[in-house]
């Protein structure tokens, strides 16, 4: 039977009735009073020099507050890089400035140069229209390649070239990793490309500046994912405001998937502008400046072997690769392409030996930081086309070659730095084949054929490193943050229940799965209990939702937190019953003495908290209300298989997705219905990766695709229905839950087996066709078909 | 600037507006209806859908002026009248046809148009009829099951799950 309530039962969403009926609380939808509208204007060459900006015009125009340059922020901080990469000669990588408004040069598209404040927003375009400047036009890096070679020009001239890091992974391996390579009995070698992506939450990014100079206190309302880390950034780095003076408040966010995770200069500015001004000063991205002002995702260029000795066993794997930043570092840029992609090169594999190397490049293109996955899609995406190369080069079943090589004994140390708590990748794929009904594909295939279709099967496995991260790791590593989160649990004097947690809801659900755990915990009803999130102010601390890290770090600082308070209630408890604490139990949300009819309800012990009157005062405060902060051990290591069955029409090279399937095992689960739906959202966005989505620049640094006319997302009648299953669950072994994570498997575990199926498709029409680069649209597989 | 008067959820409103002002925006700014949302500037994604003399239009792509007169519901108004939700929003909760909401009031809005013209719906005709409302956080399954469900047909056995 279904639960119906607590850990594991598919509780109905409380947030909904508010976004269904139209009470949802998104930034766009706050207004203050006396606000002001800001405009940006932006560069719209790739790279230049400004020679001058006039704004005297401009400043006459009916509305206008201020106007603001680069020159404003001399002196002040630009935004800053959170991770520091150093390279495989032991040199920290290249950090160039970045200021909240250009100083000096333009480096892409959408770069802010000015900034118009005016009473309204439409009077604030006008001016910007009137502002003069003179900007000359400087030749633009696109090109990762180009922009390593010889003569390029330089994005950030103080640099002197565009490489921000080489970075090598394990360094010491590399000796042994070319030998096993050189001596292998089968190389498979692959050149691919993980297309850019645009990760285009629905809702666009909005930023809403607050002053008040009676006490001096500046207050952001701004989407982001993680409104503490965004205090911490633009308070220390940027602006100079002690925390206690800057409060930033996240409330509802309409999708984020990382993009809303960055420190963004239209925060640093408004925040900045509403004290200069005196007034609130508010952005609203129009979806054609999302496009030129959010982080991007992916871009990586790769070349990647896989050595296999005579029995098919696996023996090496070594991969070069080209990760594009863009223009500037973004917040955790560095980070994406280093330790959240090389540490996930052995997959589900026990392949011996890996080097990974990894050029950064600065280009003149919007910044590229994590989407959805953030290097371990990366990671899967090449690991897993390679091996399915593999099998078809050697004329092996794909899914054997696999099961062959899978990691079978946890822990499992990889070569890779990382330890591998649990899996079970047999029971995985075996779910995989039942749900995916791989024995009945040939009569699908068929059926297809008898359509004048090509049918194609494609299956891979994913691993990915969540609930990031434990901090001194990362430290080591050069995150200059930590990254541990926290909770408090108030339990108010008639037993209701807030719990003020760091983590941020944007779509995950957190404010119905999180009560379901401390309602477990305690016995009581769901409804009793209340999540408070996004607003530093209210809660203690939190480094936010991103790394399908919600409920395995910030769900296990709760969990210790309703520790502390069960353990102090337990103490009222057996003050209240005139029992020894050791034999008071809670069971239903009733204490009781072991072995006694004797007890007291819960409500009674929370109102002797706060009416303390029948209270041992000399041993226990008043009060219940506990705060913790949880710092993981390690990472968590999600794990599942896909399959992807397309149809390809041999006339014009469309492919169809006719179905979907994934087997997950995030561990212990708290909602599935919620969970389901996130794996739903990913392969989703995978797919879309696959088959249509691409962010394209031509050789001028324009960017092709900057609006929905042109930049291509899955709708309703691209995807099919999924089968999803989660019942294989290999617990996490070190946090209290028992969780992994699901927020991003989706989109990590599902571009490789559609492409994986599409190759299958061409290939049993007899086509020589070995890799298609995604996006894998029409004219790509026509192309290939057809060459 | 124009004088307008025009129905919302059904009560008369009126405001004065510029030329250019679009529909999303008076609904919004103006009577601080800010349900209906702007995802895009290109009428592409949906989230801005309302019924305007009882067909579903992008509000983005109306201007304001243009509604003079007319009879305009939005997300707010589409619960029923004793508060409790409609049988779209209800199957929308009961289904998780919604993560972060903010597709979600375009989503609704085009779901009561497509019922409204099909009582009924295959799987297709849902998928087709949402062309124009985009969804980044559900891959759309839940949705499509929860406009069917909202249609009274049983969707227990629509995908294995």
């Amino acid at each position: 039977m279904p639960k119906d309530s607590g850990i594991g039962a598919s509780s109905k969403r409380r947030e909904d009735v508010r976004f269904l009926t139209g009470q949802g609380q998104y930034t766009d939808d706050i207004n203050i009073h006396g606000q002001t509208y800001v405009h940006f204007v932006r560069s719209d060459v790739a790279h230049g020099k400004i020679n001058s900006i006039d704004t005297s015009a401009a400043e006459a125009m009916p509305g206008v507050v201020r106007i603001f340059t680069g020159a404003d922020f001399e002196g002040i901080g630009g935004l800053p890089c959170g991770w520091q990469v150093t390279d495989r000669h032991g040199e920290a990588m290249k950090e160039p400035a970045h200021p909240v408004l250009a100083q000096g040069k333009v480096r892409h598209v959408g770069d802010p140069i000015a900034a118009v404040i005016a009473e309204s927003l439409e009077q604030a375009r006008d001016a910007g229209e009137a502002l003069n400047i003179d900007i000359e036009e400087l030749p633009a890096v696109v090109d990762m390649k180009a922009a390593l070679s010889e003569g390029s020009a330089t994005v950030h001239d103080d640099l002197g070239d565009n490489l921000c890091y080489d970075w090598g992974f394990v360094e010491e391996n590399k000796g042994a990793v070319d030998e096993a390579i050189k001596n292998a009995a089968h190389v498979t070698t692959l050149e691919l490309v993980n297309n850019r992506l645009v990760a285009n939450p629905m809702e666009p990014r909005v930023a809403v500046g607050d002053y008040n100079r009676a006490n001096d206190e500046s207050t952001l309302y701004t989407t982001s994912q993680n409104p503490h880390v965004i205090r911490l950034l633009m308070g220390a780095f940027v602006l100079g405001i002690p925390e206690h003076k800057l409060r930033v408040v996240a409330p509802d966010v309409g999708g984020g998937f990382g993009t809303k995770i960055f420190h963004y200069a239209e925060e640093a500015f408004c925040t900045f502008a509403a004290r200069q001004i005196n007034r609130p000063v508010k952005w609203t991205a129009s979806r054609s400046e999302a496009f030129i002002s959010d982080a991007h995702g992916r871009d990586h260029v790769t070349k990647i072997e896989l050595a296999l000795d005579a029995d098919n066993n696996f023996t090496a794997v070594r991969t070069e690769t080209l990760a594009n930043m863009g223009a500037y570092l973004s917040t955790f840029a560095p980070s994406v392409p280093t330790w959240l992609h090389g540490t996930l090169m052995a997959g589900n594999y026990k392949t011996p030996l890996i080097y990974v190397n990894v050029k950064a490049v600065f280009t003149n293109t919007v910044p590229v930081d994590a989407y959805r996955g953030a290097g371990r899609p990366e990671a899967t995406y090449q690991l897993e086309r390679v091996i399915d190369k593999a099998a078809r080069e050697l004329g092996v079943d794909p899914i054997a070659l696999r099961r062959q090589n899978f990691i079978t004994e946890f822990p499992y140390a990889t070569p890779v730095a990382v330890e591998y708590d649990t899996g079970n990748y047999v029971a995985t794929m075996d779910k995989l084949e039942e749900i995916a009904d791989i024995s009945g594909f040939e009569a699908r295939r068929k059926a297809s054929e008898a359509n004048g279709k090509l049918r194609g099967l494609g299956v891979n496995c994913y691993i990915e490193a969540c609930g990031i991260a434990p901090s001194n790791l990362v430290g080591q590593l050069g995150a200059r943050a930590g990254l541990y989160d926290a909770a408090t649990v108030r339990v108010n004097a008639t037993g209701s229940i807030s719990v003020m947690v760091g983590a941020h809801s944007h779509g995950q659900g957190h404010e119905t799965a999180f009560p379901q755990v401390v309602a477990e915990m305690l016995g009581i009803d769901e409804s009793m209990i209340e999540i408070v999130h996004g607003d530093s102010s209210k809660i203690p601390f939190g480094m936010g939702t991103y790394g399908s890290r919600s409920i395995a770090v910030c769900g296990s600082a709760m969990v210790r937190a309703t520790e502390k308070i069960i353990n102090k209630a337990k103490k009222i408890a057996s003050h209240l019953l005139e029992a020894s604490e050791a034999d008071i139990e809670l069971k239903d949300g009733q204490f009781t003495v072991a072995g006694t009819d004797k007890s007291c309800a819960w409500g009674d012990v929370t109102l002797a908290a706060y009416v303390p009157h029948n209270y041992p005062l000399d041993n226990i405060e008043p009060g219940l209300e506990e705060t913790a902060f949880y710092d993981p051990s390690n990472f968590t290591y999600p794990s599942g298989a896909y399959a992807c069955e397309v149809e390809v029409d041999p006339d014009t090279g469309k492919v169809t997705v006719e179905r979907f399937s994934a087997a997950d095992d995030f561990g212990n689960i708290i909602n599935p219905m919620i969970v389901t739906g996130q794996v739903h959202g990913g392969l989703a966005q995978g797919i879309g990766q696959a088959l249509m989505e691409n962010c394209a620049y031509d050789e001028n640094g324009q960017l092709l695709s900057a609006s929905y006319m042109d930049y291509a997302m899955p709708r309703a009648s691209d995807v099919p229905f999924y089968a999803v299953d989660h019942s294989c669950q290999t617990p996490c072994t070190h946090n209290p839950l028992g969780v992994k994570g699901c927020g991003e498997a989706g989109a990590i575990g599902s571009p490789p087996s559609v492409v994986n199926a599409v190759v299958d498709a061409l290939q049993s029409a007899g086509h020589n066709v070995t890799h298609i680069d995604m996006p894998v649209s029409p004219s790509r597989v026509w192309a290939a078909m057809n060459s | 600037m124009a004088n307008i008067t025009m129905t919302v959820n059904g009560k008369s409103v009126s405001g004065e507006v510029e030329g250019r002002t679009l529909l999303v925006d008076f609904l919004r700014t103006d009577l601080r209806l800010t349900g209906t949302h702007v995802g895009c500037d290109t009428s592409q994604c949906g989230a801005c859908t309302v019924h305007v003399d009882g067909i579903a239009v992008k509000s983005c792509t109306m201007l304001a002026a243009e509604a003079d007169g007319a009879d305009v519901s939005t997300i707010e108004g589409q619960a029923n009248a004793d508060g409790s939700l409609s049988a779209i929003q209800a199957a929308f909760q009961e289904h998780h046809g919604l993560q972060c909401g903010f597709c979600t009031p375009g989503m609704v809005m085009a779901a009561a148009d497509l019922l409204k013209k099909n009582a009924k719906p295959t799987e297709a005709e849902v998928r087709h009829h949402l062309e124009g409302n985009i969804c980044r956080c559900t891959g759309y399954h839940n949705i499509v099951k929860a406009i069917m469900a909202a249609s009274g047909q049983d969707v227990s056995q629509l995908a294995a799950e």
